[in-house]
């Protein structure tokens, strides 16, 4: 396994450890310390602290959103996004990501060892919120000394955490980019996680949870889970045209259990390579963190309260084709967003790629953001590019 | 009201001439607008006169815009647009969110103009709307001569494929504001050489205006 304590040490990049000296409170009530946030940057922040632009990633992601990735070697997920002369224009703008709390990449999650007893956390680790990654992730902004983040921006679990920033801590943010996502994680989404979870808590080397201590990795449940997973983050339209009902280096059905078409070869790719990279149990947490998230119920039930007298400018986007976070939610945002008057701008690109359209080569999309960023950076006193 | 009410006239239209690259109905729609407001402008389709105003008037401005295509464009420029309807989307703002909620030849392409208006009179402080006058003698001519569907400058699309379903004239809009207690504050038509012109005799404006103008008070 490339994804082992040991590898997690050495990766490149920032750490910080907070909590060490007052331990940071959770929804669940727990009081995490100390742990580490784990982060990258691209670009330099100016001498005002205010080009900063904080990059959330998604459920599987991770902070080295713009280089080639350290365990996987394969390009940055938003290495298309994120550079010189690019919507995330680094020439212009200082860019971080931060592994999230509860993660698998150097933010402690259940797979580090727990302070207590020296031994990974397993599932003794606590039960962590979108809301407890942002507050994670607001320790790092002022560990870096930055008053008001220029941008929060992020896709799909990466969008709640955009939304729970401008919700939580509307002072520390100039402009909030949600995509792809949803104020709430829906029954059927849920039901997704669900699968995955069940996958592998099914997995004999899961082991309760406790598969470290005992030299084990439930991989194949993991894989099934991010089998699963990978269907709903692509339309129907996108899995006909790659692979339709083509049969994978073979002229005939083999009439047995074998991957007979390509896509059951893709997905069991997808399903192999993920556990090279990712903790089974951070998998549970994560994806618990989202069918927690419920903006609204934090505000007696309003998504409007939400945001009451916002000064942050919103750009929401949303792609036709994705059916996992559908525009439909996006247009529940900006309601609850007008209902206060607030500024938003939102943007439906069309797209038939699925919910990864996001983390495609969409140019659609890649001018909607530097757009964007173009003319809140004139507001917010950058100049314009 | 007489069919031939002088308007109050107190400030009348600025006589500026268009700068290159906006259209003159839209810089009397910005000559009306204090700098430093707050602006909603429905149906903004690529994003003018949102550009202008936050540009040369330092306006606080939204947009909704029914068409993606143009949503899309206005926000790659920087413009803070939604993708909306004023049929059905307005009723999601508050009262008096804005100073200014501005309707330029949105109007008759609505499905519901009154109700629309009273939306806009709520929203904003003040509305400014503008539409296509079907009262125009050009309009009549076409139709009354010609005996088809006009085809004039404002009005440039067949009679098949145009958004426009609910045309009226200065004359009809004068009507719907009085029955239905809208104040207007200023109307201005304008010729079809671009002039504006504060309207003063209702039937000489309704006959010579191609486009109506027009700034209302909100309620409240």
């Amino acid at each position: 396994m490339r994804n082992s304590p040991e590898v997690r040490a050495r990766l490149p990049g920032e750490r910080v450890v907070f909590g060490r000296d007052q331990p940071m409170p959770l929804d669940s009530g727990v009081a995490l310390g100390p742990f580490t946030v784990a982060y990258r940057t691209y670009g330099r922040l100016n001498a005002e602290k205010s080009n900063a632009i904080l990059v959330c990633h998604a459920l599987t992601g991770d902070q080295f959103m713009a280089e080639t990735h350290p365990i996987t070697g394969k390009p940055g997920w938003w290495d298309q996004v994120v550079g010189p002369g690019l919507p995330l224009d680094t020439d212009r703008y200082f860019v971080l990501c931060a592994n999230v709390l509860g993660g698998c990449m150097g933010t402690t999650g259940p797979s580090d060892p727990d302070p207590a007893t020296g031994k990974p956390y397993g599932l003794q680790f606590p039960v962590v919120t979108i809301a407890d990654m942002v507050r994670a992730q607001k320790l790092l902004i002022d560990h870096l000394g930055i008053g008001k983040l220029f941008c929060v921006i992020g896709g799909s679990m990466g969008g709640m955490q955009v939304l729970q920033w401008a919700a939580a801590y509307p002072e520390r943010v100039f402009a909030a980019v949600p995509i792809a996502c949803a104020a709430r994680h829906s029954a059927q989404n849920i039901a997704f996680h669900e699968v995955g979870r069940q996958a592998i808590m099914a997995d004999p080397d899961w082991c309760g949870g406790d598969y470290l201590n005992q030299g084990r990795n439930p991989s194949r449940g993991l894989s099934v889970a991010r089998m699963a997973a990978h269907i709903t983050y692509l339309s129907e339209a996108a899995l006909h045209r790659k692979f339709g009902r083509n049969l994978q280096d073979r002229s005939q059905l083999t009439y047995g259990f074998e991957a007979d078409f390509q896509v059951e070869s893709y997905l069991r790719h997808q399903g192999s390579t993920f556990v090279d990279r990712f903790d089974a149990n951070a998998y549970l947490y994560i994806t618990r963190a989202m069918d927690y998230f419920d903006l609204a119920a934090e505000h007696e039930g309003s998504l409007a309260k939400a945001f009451q007298g916002t000064a942050v400018r919103f750009c929401l986007v949303s792609f036709t084709g994705d059916w996992l976070f559908p525009t439909r939610e996006s247009k529940l945002i900006v309601n609850a967003l007008n209902a206060v008057a607030a500024n938003v701008s939102f943007v439906e690109i069309e797209s038939d790629a699925g919910h990864d359209a996001f983390l495609l080569d969409v140019p659609e999309f890649h001018r909607t953001l530097a757009g964007f960023l173009a003319g809140c950076a004139e507001h917010r006193g950058l100049g314009r590019s | 009201m007489p069919a031939d009410a002088v308007i109050d006239q107190a400030a009348t239209a600025p006589a500026a001439a268009a700068p290159a690259g906006i259209r003159i109905d839209l810089q009397l729609i910005a000559d009306m607008i204090r700098p430093g407001t707050r602006v909603l402008d429905i149906g903004c389709g690529d994003g003018a006169l949102l550009d202008y105003l936050v540009h040369f008037r330092q306006v606080d401005g939204r947009g909704m815009e029914l068409s993606q295509a143009g949503v899309n464009a206005c926000v790659a420029q920087g413009l803070s647009v939604i993708q909306g309807d004023a049929d059905t989307d307005l009723a999601h703002y508050p009262d008096r969110a804005f100073d200014y909620a501005v309707l330029s030849q949105t109007l008759q392409a609505t499905h519901n103009p009154l109700a629309v208006l009273r939306q806009l009179t709520r929203i904003g402080q003040r509305a400014i709307v503008s539409f296509p006058n079907f009262g125009h003698w050009r309009v009549r001519w076409h139709l009354g001569a010609m005996g088809r569907m006009p085809l004039t400058p404002t009005l440039p699309a067949s009679w098949y494929d145009t958004p426009n379903i609910h045309l009226c004239t200065i004359r009809d809009f004068f009507e719907l504001c009085r029955s239905s207690g809208i104040a207007i504050e200023r109307a201005i038509a304008i010729d079809a050489k671009g002039r504006p012109r504060p309207i003063r005799s209702l039937q000489l404006a309704n006959l010579l205006g191609e486009q109506g103008l027009f700034l209302l008070k909100g309620r409240g």
